[in-house]
């Protein structure tokens, strides 16, 4: 029999930061999430597209995407399957809650190793944490070897992937064995719309705990159609050290949080000769600006 | 995300209308579809939501990656290489995001890979994609050239080509020709009989052949050898991938760049009979041209759409003497009637879709099973509004759109006359609305008959049998006494038109939008019931305008005399 290459995306709903009003914060300081729309966080959907173009390439292959969330984040595995992922695991559970990038990464490590995928890719990093860590922690928690900023798939083989990375100063080709962990950047191609017949067809698709709370009608409906069922994983399906998980296996502790108001200061005008040029430049790297 | 489903209310509203309801269960066929296929809905209400969503991802391919492609189209444009047509790099890019999304085939049944939606949501389709870019709408919207194949082919062509579109490739149909434009009956495109390969060959040339170097063109060719009328052409199919046609040159035009206006020359180009023989102008190409104009009404209203909110938007963000120019009443009062305009054209789109729809499924069902009597009589009842109403929805969408992108314009001031601002692309890309697909002119003459054998009347007085509501009351009552004025115009015209022939045909383009006037007011007000917070405001406003143009065109007509037929005579 054919071998079925195995990939799964690592996504994240995240809060709509990029369109913030008034309302964003809460006053003790931390985000609002009520007043924030949940989305695709943006680079998982770059990533979701490589990932579809590693199936495309490879043909027998099948993309499932993972997400750890509370149920509502299932909407991001019909998205993907909408848009032409195969299927996906939600994994979710209060032993989760809390969790940093270590934490998180811990939890996503449990997981990947009980569905075995052969390559993971996943967004760069969030817009809600701007971290970038958790695809480089989870590729050393299962010990494969990582393929950062990758902005286009070159070539991909039964071993072998070749990825174009984006650099601060250009860019560079790596070959990496596989299995590997890719993390995407937002210069790679963006993910392609949803199709309309997988629409049409997944748009039922639930996860097992919003499965429980559906009507009759619905559940025998599922039940005939096994690709409409999205598995759920709670944290003891994960075999995990509970010592690792949500809050308790995050040391990361926020000190404080500020609210910060930009405010506009006073301009300064300066003229286009070089002692002017010069001096800002001074100031710039003095205020480390620049440098 | 921008999303041109989502952020217009008015075509939601419409995908709502309870004749819905009878579409699906027409397109549906008792939902049989559901067991064989993954996608097929499984009852009304689920059928309606899939409209929806796909609807939604029309949207935002329009808002997302069409819109943004339209100015570098429109600069750049197609050319010819190596006899081919190679299309602007954002037309290839709008293509291929159409395609990923799966939106080929939109009417299609399942069976040839289609998505099996109404009319109805094709049109609401082609109008977000026409706002997005109205000559990027030309190449797509053709899918419904396999509409036509889909209803006269045997079923071995529909199973090579219809599929294929359901997959993206496109269409074109090949009509006209340097000395057959408007007069499609003189085509000397030849066709003969090649007995040794079985096939049809076609040779001559064809002019202003949209999107004329598509994947499948239908063709009307002249089969019957010496002849030199309609009774002597039949539809072909050419199939690219066959080869023997080459573009010869696309026309350099004034708006709609995107869209490949082609010449083109057959030269033994091998292709395959659509239905009859000598059927080809006198039934295909008047199903392929109703297709065709209720398309271009969408094509229009979309343009509508993208002029008005462009307008809207610089009229809140310009500022003259202190303020937003919005707020002068001049201007106000452009844009409330460059708004209403855009409701009234698409009332009338969605309502004249509707019909089609019911129609051409009873039609369809008619070939699977003989129709009981009273769905004889709806088909009937259908047929005949559909086809009253498609030269009116295309005549007025298309001269709307060009209204609305004069104002749009003009709104936007010295500004608006520069290349800067969308505004001047859309009014070029307006003007060749009310020309092709059968110019305003020949509307009229499709649409006269319907005055005169008083489909429009008819449907008038339906439209009288809703009770108004409090708030539209004056309003109907209003519509009443039109609608008298409308009746006493025909008696006269046509009480005029035995004492002097000719008079008629004269006064043929005022009695049509007399009519057409009345019946938008009428779908308007209907939705001003249903739904007044939406629609009470731009009703009244439009109602006003309407009545205003019906006086004048009624006032034209009682002062006319017979010897204007003379006096006006060139």
């Amino acid at each position: 029999m054919e071998k079925v290459t195995k990939i799964v995306v690592m996504a994240k709903q995240v809060p709509d930061t990029r369109n913030v009003g008034k309302d964003a914060m809460t006053p003790e300081g931390t985000v609002n999430r009520a007043a924030l729309a949940a989305i695709f966080n943006p680079e998982d959907l770059n990533a979701l597209e490589m990932a579809l173009q590693l199936k495309d390439r490879i043909g027998s292959a099948t993309v499932h995407v993972l997400t750890m969330g509370p149920q509502r984040a299932a909407d991001v595995i019909r998205e993907s399957m909408f848009r032409g992922a195969d299927g996906g695991y939600l994994l979710s559970g209060r032993e989760f809650a809390g969790s940093d990038t270590l934490a998180t990464s811990y939890a996503l490590a449990c997981a990947l190793r009980k569905i075995c995928p052969d390559i993971i890719v996943a967004g760069r990093q969030a817009i809600d944490g701007d971290t970038a860590q958790v695809g480089p922690q989870v590729a050393e928690k299962l010990g494969l070897p990582q393929v950062t900023y990758a902005e286009e798939l070159l070539d991909v083989t039964a071993d072998t992937v070749t990825i174009k990375r984006r650099l601060e100063r250009g860019s560079e080709t790596v070959v990496s064995p596989l299995p590997a962990v890719i993390t995407v950047n937002s210069s790679a191609k963006e993910c392609r719309p949803r199709n309309a017949k997988r629409v049409m067809k997944y748009k039922y698709a639930l996860a097992t705990s919003e499965l429980a709370t559906a009507d009759e009608q619905r559940k025998s409906f599922i039940a005939e159609r096994d690709y409409l069922h999205i598995v759920e994983f709670g944290a003891a399906d994960v075999n995990p050290d509970p010592e690792q998980l949500g809050l308790a296996g995050s040391p990361t502790k926020v000190k404080k949080i500020e609210n910060v108001v930009l405010q506009a200061k006073e301009s300064k005008s300066l003229t286009a000769d070089d002692k002017d040029i010069e001096a800002l430049m001074q100031e710039l790297i003095a205020s480390h600006t620049l440098g | 995300m921008a999303n041109f489903y989502l952020d217009n209310k008015d075509l939601q509203y419409h995908l709502s209308h309870p004749l819905m309801k009878r579409i699906i269960e027409l397109k549906e066929r008792g939902f049989a579809d559901a067991k064989l296929y993954d996608y097929a809905p499984q009852d009304t209400e689920d059928a309606l939501d899939s409209y929806k969503r796909v609807l939604e991802i029309v949207g935002d391919v329009c808002a997302e990656v069409i819109a943004p492609n339209a100015e570098g189209v429109d600069h750049e444009g197609p050319r010819v290489v190596n006899d081919h047509v190679e299309y602007a790099s954002g037309t290839v890019r709008n293509i291929e995001a159409l395609n990923e999304a799966g939106l080929g085939g939109m009417t299609l049944p399942r069976r040839f890979d289609g998505l099996n939606m109404p009319v109805t949501c094709f049109a609401m389709a082609n109008e977000m994609v026409a706002r997005a870019d109205a000559g990027f709408e030309n190449i797509w919207g053709l899918q419904d050239c396999a509409e036509t194949i889909n209803e006269f082919a045997t079923e071995e062509i529909k199973a090579k080509f219809l599929p294929r579109v359901s997959a993206g490739e496109t269409c074109a149909m090949d009509l006209t020709e340097p000395d057959a434009g408007s007069d499609l009956g003189a085509v000397m495109l030849k066709a003969t009989w090649d007995e040794a390969a079985g096939l049809w060959r076609l040779n001559g040339c064809k002019r202003f052949i949209t999107n004329g170097d598509g994947d499948i063109s239908l063709v009307l060719a002249r089969t019957e050898e010496g002849t030199k009328d309609a009774r002597g052409l039949s539809m072909l199919i050419y199939d690219k991938r066959d080869g023997g046609v080459k573009v010869r040159r696309i026309e350099n035009k004034l708006g709609i760049k995107g869209s490949p206006t082609c010449e083109l020359v057959f030269n033994n180009a091998p292709a395959v009979l659509v239905g009859d023989r000598k059927m080809g102008l006198i039934k295909y190409v008047m199903s392929l041209m109703n297709a065709a104009r209720l398309g271009i009404a969408a094509q229009s209203t979309g343009l509508c759409e993208a002029a008005y909110r462009e307008a809207l938007k610089y009229a809140g963000e310009r500022e003259q003497f202190g303020k937003p120019i919005i707020g002068f009443a001049a201007v106000a009062e452009m844009l409330k009637n460059m708004e209403a305009k855009t409701l009234a054209s698409r009332a009338l789109l969605y309502e004249t879709a509707r019909f089609v729809d019911i129609y051409k499924q009873l039609n369809h069902i008619s070939h699977e099973r003989s129709l009981e009597s009273e769905e004889r009589q709806e088909m009937k009842f259908y047929n005949r509004l559909a086809d009253g109403f498609t030269p009116i929805a295309k005549m007025f969408a298309s001269e709307y759109a060009n209204e609305v992108a004069y104002d749009s314009i003009q709104i936007h001031g010295g500004s608006g006359y520069m290349k800067d601002y969308a505004c001047e692309r859309l009014y070029r890309d307006a003007r060749i609305m009310n020309i092709y697909e059968g110019t305003t002119q020949l509307q009229v003459v499709a649409a006269i008959n319907h005055v005169t054998k008083g489909t429009y009347l008819e449907q008038i007085m339906r439209y009288e049998e809703n009770t108004p509501t409090e708030a539209t009351k004056a309003m109907y009552d209003r519509l009443v006494e039109l609608r008298k004025v409308y009746e006493a115009a025909v008696e006269r015209v046509e009480t005029l038109d035995k004492e002097c022939s000719g008079y008629k045909d004269f006064h043929a383009r005022r009695l049509v939008e007399i009519a057409g006037y009345v019946i938008m007011s009428h779908i308007m007000l209907r939705q001003a019931g249903e739904c007044e917070a939406e629609y009470l405001a731009p009703t009244t406003i439009f109602v006003k305008y309407a009545t205003k143009k019906i006086r004048e065109a009624a006032s034209y007509i009682n002062d006319s005399e017979a010897s204007d037929v003379e006096l006006f005579r060139a």
